[in-house]
Parts: C-alpha cells; sequence; structure tokens
C-alpha cells in the first residue's frame, strides 16, 4: 500500500541551535496506527510539529498524501487532524462552538450530524453546550479530540492522547482509536503509556534524542526481543543456590522461595529442560511455573540503553 | 482563498465580543459621557465656538477617534494575543489557513467592533449637542480606514507581546497621548506658535481632522492629506504584516 506519510531525512534545529531532530526517515501507510515511543525529549512532539506546520523544518521533506507540507501546505493540512500535547481550549467557549470553529477553519459547510456524530461517539453529546472551563481534564482532552475530528481527517496525530485520563476513559479512547482504524483513518499517536502501544499500534517507532532507532511490526518486534523470564515456587526455601546451578542465569528471591530464571525464546535451546533435570538431581522440590514475556516496556528500555 | 476560515475566525471573535456586550459597550460610552460632561460642559461654558462650531459639537469627531483608535487595537491586540497566550493557536497554524486569511479574520471582527462602538457614541453625541454631519459618506470612509489601519496595527501589537502588560503599554503610552496631543479637543489653530509645527508631525492629527472636515467641513490640513496620511499608515501595518508572515517572527519555532 503506499505511503500516506513520507518523511525523508527530516533535520530540525531549534533557534537555540539545539538539534531536536537529526534526519528522521519513516514512512507510514494508509490505514495503519504507529506508535511512537521514545523518554521525553526524544524529538516526538517536533517531529509531529515539523509535519503538521507548527514547526518550521530545517532541511529534509514531509509528505502527507503525497503534498509536500512546506510546499503545499494547504493541501497537505487539509488532511491532517491534530490533537496537541498541551491542552489548548478557548475555556470560555462551549464545546459545540469550539468544535464547528474548527471545522470552518478546514474550509468545511456546516454539517451539524456530523458534529453530533463525533461528540457522541467521545461521550460529549451531553455536555455540548457547557463552556470548557465547566468541564474535567479527560473531558477536556476529549474536546480537543473532536475537534480534529470534526473536519474528517485522513490522518490524525495524537500527542500522548491518554495522558491524565483516567483507566476506563483509556479504555475508551483506545476504542474510539481503533473505530476511526475501521473506517480508513491513518492514527499516528505517541504515548508513554507502553501497555498503550502494545494494546493499539500496529506498528512502533522507538525514537530517542532525535533519531528513529527502530521501526517495527509491533509483534514482531516482541518476538524478536523474546526474553522471557520462568519463575520457580519452591517446595522449602532455598538458603543458599548449589554449586551446580551457579552456571545458570538464576536470581533467588529474598526468602528464598523462589528463582527465576531469565532466558532467550530465540536461542535454539533455552536449557529449561536441564534446569529442571538439575533442580531435580539437587532434590530441590518445584511446586509451581510460570512464565512472562518481557514487555514492549522492557524491550524499549533495552533499545534506548543499548543504543545510548 | 479558504473563506470559510475568514468567516469560522470572525464569527469566533464577534460571538466572544457579544458574550462580554456590556462590557465591550458600556466602557467606551461611559467614558464619553464623562468626556462631554467635562469638556464639553465645564470647558465649553468658557469655550463658545472653535472656528464657529459648538465646543460641544466640536469635540464630537475627535472623541469618536479616541474611542475607535483604543477599541481597534486594544480588541485585535487581544483576540490574537489570546490564542497565543491559552495556546490554542496551534490550531490556526495547523488548519489549512494562510497568515493573510487570519489577518482578515481577525482584523476584519476587531474593526467591526470598534465601528460598532463608534456608531454608539456618534448616536450618544446627539443626546448631548446639536450635531449635524456634512459628509456623511466620507465620515464612514475615514471610520472604516481607521478602524482597519488601527486594528492591524494592534493586531501587530498582540503578535509583538511577551505579555499582558506589553498588551497594555502601548495604547497607554502612545496612542492616548497621540490623540490628546492630535487635536481631539481643540483646533491646532489655538495652539502658540512652534506647537504648531510640531503637532503636524502626529499622524493622529491628520486623522481626527479628516474626521472633522467630514463633520463640520473645518479642518486643520487640507482633507487630501488627511486620507493620505491614513492610507500611507495602513499600508505601512500591511508591509509589517507581510514581513511577519514571511519570517514567521514571534510565532514559529
Ligand atoms: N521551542 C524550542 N526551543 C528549543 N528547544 C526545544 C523547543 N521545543 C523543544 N525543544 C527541545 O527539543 C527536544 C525534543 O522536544 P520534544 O518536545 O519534541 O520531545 P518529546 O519527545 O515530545 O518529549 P515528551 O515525551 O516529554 O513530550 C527537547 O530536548 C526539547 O528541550
Ligand atoms: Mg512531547
Amino acid at each position: 500500500m503506499a505511503a500516506i506519510i513520507s518523511i525523508r531525512d527530516l533535520k530540525k534545529s531549534y533557534d537555540n541551535g539545539f538539534e531536536a531532530l537529526k534526519g528522521v526517515s519513516l514512512d507510514i501507510e494508509k490505514g495503519e496506527i504507529i506508535a511512537l515511543l521514545g523518554p521525553n525529549g526524544a524529538g516526538k512532539t517536533t517531529l509531529i510539529g515539523a509535519v503538521c506546520g507548527l514547526v518550521t523544518i530545517s532541511s529534509g521533506q514531509a509528505l502527507v498524501g503525497g503534498f509536500d507540507v512546506a510546499k503545499e501546505p494547504r493541501r497537505a493540512r487539509r488532511l491532517i487532524g491534530l490533537v496537541p500535547q498541551e491542552l489548548a481550549l478557548d475555556l470560555f467557549e462551549t464545546v459545540w462552538n469550539s468544535v464547528r470553529f474548527t471545522r470552518g477553519l478546514f474550509g468545511l459547510p456546516r454539517d451539524d450530524s456530523h458534529i453530533e456524530n463525533v461528540l457522541k461517539s467521545l461521550s460529549l453529546w451531553d455536555k455540548k453546550d457547557n463552556q470548557c472551563k465547566e468541564l474535567s481534564g479527560g473531558m477536556k482532552r476529549r474536546v480537543m479530540i473532536a475537534k480534529a475530528l470534526s473536519h474528517n481527517p485522513e490522518v490524525l496525530f495524537l500527542d500522548e492522547p491518554t495522558a491524565g485520563v483516567d483507566v476506563n476513559l483509556r479504555r475508551d479512547m483506545w476504542k474510539v482509536v481503533g473505530d476511526l482504524r475501521n473506517t480508513g483513518v491513518t492514527v499516528i499517536l505517541t504515548t508513554h503509556y507502553i501497555e498503550e502501544a502494545e494494546e493499539m499500534a500496529d506498528r512502533v517507532a522507538v525514537i530517542n534524542k532525535g533519531s528513529i532507532l527502530l521501526v517495527e511490526d509491533k509483534t514482531q518486534l516482541m518476538q524478536s526481543f523474546g526474553r522471557k523470564v520462568l519463575t520457580l515456587d519452591l517446595g522449602a526455601p532455598l538458603v543458599t543456590l548449589p554449586e551446580s546451578l551457579a552456571d545458570y542465569d538464576l536470581t533467588r528471591s529474598e526468602d528464598g522461595k523462589q528463582l527465576s530464571y531469565a532466558y532467550d525464546t530465540r536461542e535454539a535451546r533455552t536449557g529449561i529442560t536441564r534446569l529442571i533435570t538439575d533442580l531435580a538431581a539437587e532434590g530441590i522440590h518445584v511446586r509451581d511455573l510460570d512464565s512472562t514475556k518481557s514487555s514492549l516496556e522492557d524491550v524499549f528500555l533495552d533499545l534506548v540503553e543499548e543504543k545510548a | 482563498m479558504n473563506w470559510r476560515a475568514i468567516g469560522a475566525i470572525y464569527r469566533f471573535e464577534m460571538t466572544r465580543f457579544f458574550r462580554t456586550i456590556y462590557q465591550s459597550i458600556l466602557s467606551p460610552v461611559l467614558s464619553t459621557v464623562l468626556y462631554f460632561v467635562v469638556f464639553g460642559a465645564a470647558i465649553g461654558g468658557r469655550i463658545d465656538t472653535v472656528e464657529g462650531i459648538a465646543y460641544g459639537a466640536f469635540i464630537v469627531p475627535g472623541l469618536v477617534m479616541l474611542s475607535v483608535l483604543q477599541q481597534s487595537i486594544s480588541n485585535a491586540s487581544f483576540g490574537i494575543y489570546f490564542p497565543k497566550f491559552t495556546g490554542t493557536i496551534f490550531e490556526l497554524f495547523s488548519a489549512p489557513v494562510s497568515f493573510f486569511e487570519i489577518v482578515m479574520g481577525f482584523v476584519g471582527a476587531a474593526a467591526t467592533k470598534s465601528l460598532f462602538v463608534a456608531v454608539l457614541i456618534i448616536a450618544t453625541s446627539f443626546v448631548f449637542v446639536d450635531l449635524h454631519i456634512i459628509h456623511p459618506i466620507w465620515a464612514m470612509v475615514f471610520l472604516i480606514l481607521t478602524a482597519l489601519s488601527f486594528s492591524l496595527l494592534g493586531f501587530i501589537l498582540g503578535i509583538w507581546a511577551k505579555s499582558f502588560e506589553q498588551l497594555n503599554i502601548v495604547p497607554m503610552l502612545v496612542v492616548t497621548p497621540l490623540v490628546f496631543l492630535g487635536g481631539a479637543f481643540y483646533s491646532a489653530a489655538m495652539l502658540p506658535g512652534i506647537w504648531q509645527v510640531v503637532v503636524k508631525f502626529n499622524p493622529v492629527l491628520y486623522l481626527i481632522s479628516g474626521f472633522r472636515w467630514a463633520f463640520f467641513d473645518v479642518a486643520d490640513v487640507p482633507v487630501t492629506l488627511s486620507l493620505a496620511a491614513i492610507t500611507v499608515f495602513l499600508a505601512l501595518c500591511l508591509a509589517v504584516i507581510g514581513w511577519i508572515f514571511k519570517t514567521g517572527w514571534r510565532l514559529k519555532s
């Protein structure tokens, strides 16, 4: 499928000389959900700003729907809905007017039924006549999303959409994003909640210090970083590790009732069988087993530390 | 041209105006009434007529101009400063809207508001003085040109300002003195020698003079000069706006 967003060697130096983007290249396919993952100050917001026209590009190029955002900003921006990281609303205006205003800015004719649908999908319909200052933080964020959706964007940027949003609402929002994907909207989101990327994204781009470290299909990413931890519940507390087990990557819990064994699923032999045999030989009784996959969070931290 | 966007900005700004309609109108009207009482009644008791016009009526054009200048500048500067302050300005820059369209929306709304106030003040003055406007069309032309160009100035000010203090300081320190020294309450001919020359460097004098001419057919400077002055001023503001647009000064990082 053709890329709806194509970023080529994008660089951004701020006025104070700080290089926030050091040559970013990224293709985003139509209809996918991609998560930009990176620590504070990685350059996520800067990257979004450069594509959306909030940040002037120092060099390189960004195309949206085939239109260069610097040369044909009008045509490129028509396709984009943006929900910025910071809440920014005219607090004295009503929800309805704010959303309608954005639609007008994008040059679209008034369409009350569309706005009604958007507000309903975000559970904001009963707040439509309230001034924005009368809303809670999470509601305000949803108003921001409603504004971005008011003009039927093909591409939606969500810069930390669920910051300050409670768990239930977060799930609602994931659902909204899922529904959007079903209608063919491309979603680019940044988040610090790894579970969010795991839950929603098709692909994950890890960015740190202005460079993209990796872009990969989420499931592949998690497989390729297939570290797992096997936890063994012991029948009796183990005071010291026997000599014969010293070669294994084992950690003993404080009370001695548990052993953790870290292994890599990508290796031909994980060593589990041998471990169990050796444990039995030592007369150590294993009551229960549990293995956990490392989360995207671990993957992410590994990456950022590795390449720092 | 994204007319719908211009309309959206214009409508949004006007809603804000009507939301606070009483504050928006009350203060200029009240201060005008005070000026009438103080200048018209108190001083007018001593100065009978200026250039053959009753003093109370003579000060009307100056009073209207004073309000139009203040209103235009504060409306437009606040209009663009506020989104900068709250951060909602991101929306204008990420929308398919050109800077020119943004200016049209904000400046159009600011000028409309100050024209609204101007008409109200003229209406109020009919209550206090016997008034007859000789060239109503020209009066309208002067009003509109002034409202537009000072709204542009206000817009520039709003982009320049980094704090609410800066936003207030220009109208207070620059505009009000210029209006007072621009013959709002007297004719330049009444000033002693050298001052008659000095005041000619005050651009606001040309505005008030032209506007007064439209009312009474008397002026400090030829009306064509007044027209030329306001046109030059308008062009200057447009040039600055154009430059801001090209460089993104104080707007984009
Ligand atoms: N206007 C600016 N002037 C100078 N430097 C800036 C400016 N805006 C951002 N930066 C710097 O650019 C870098 C990237 O910032 P950016 O906001 O893109 O990070 P981010 O990945 O979005 O971080 P976070 O997760 O905290 O939102 C940071 O080091 C920041 O200090
Ligand atoms: Mg950010």
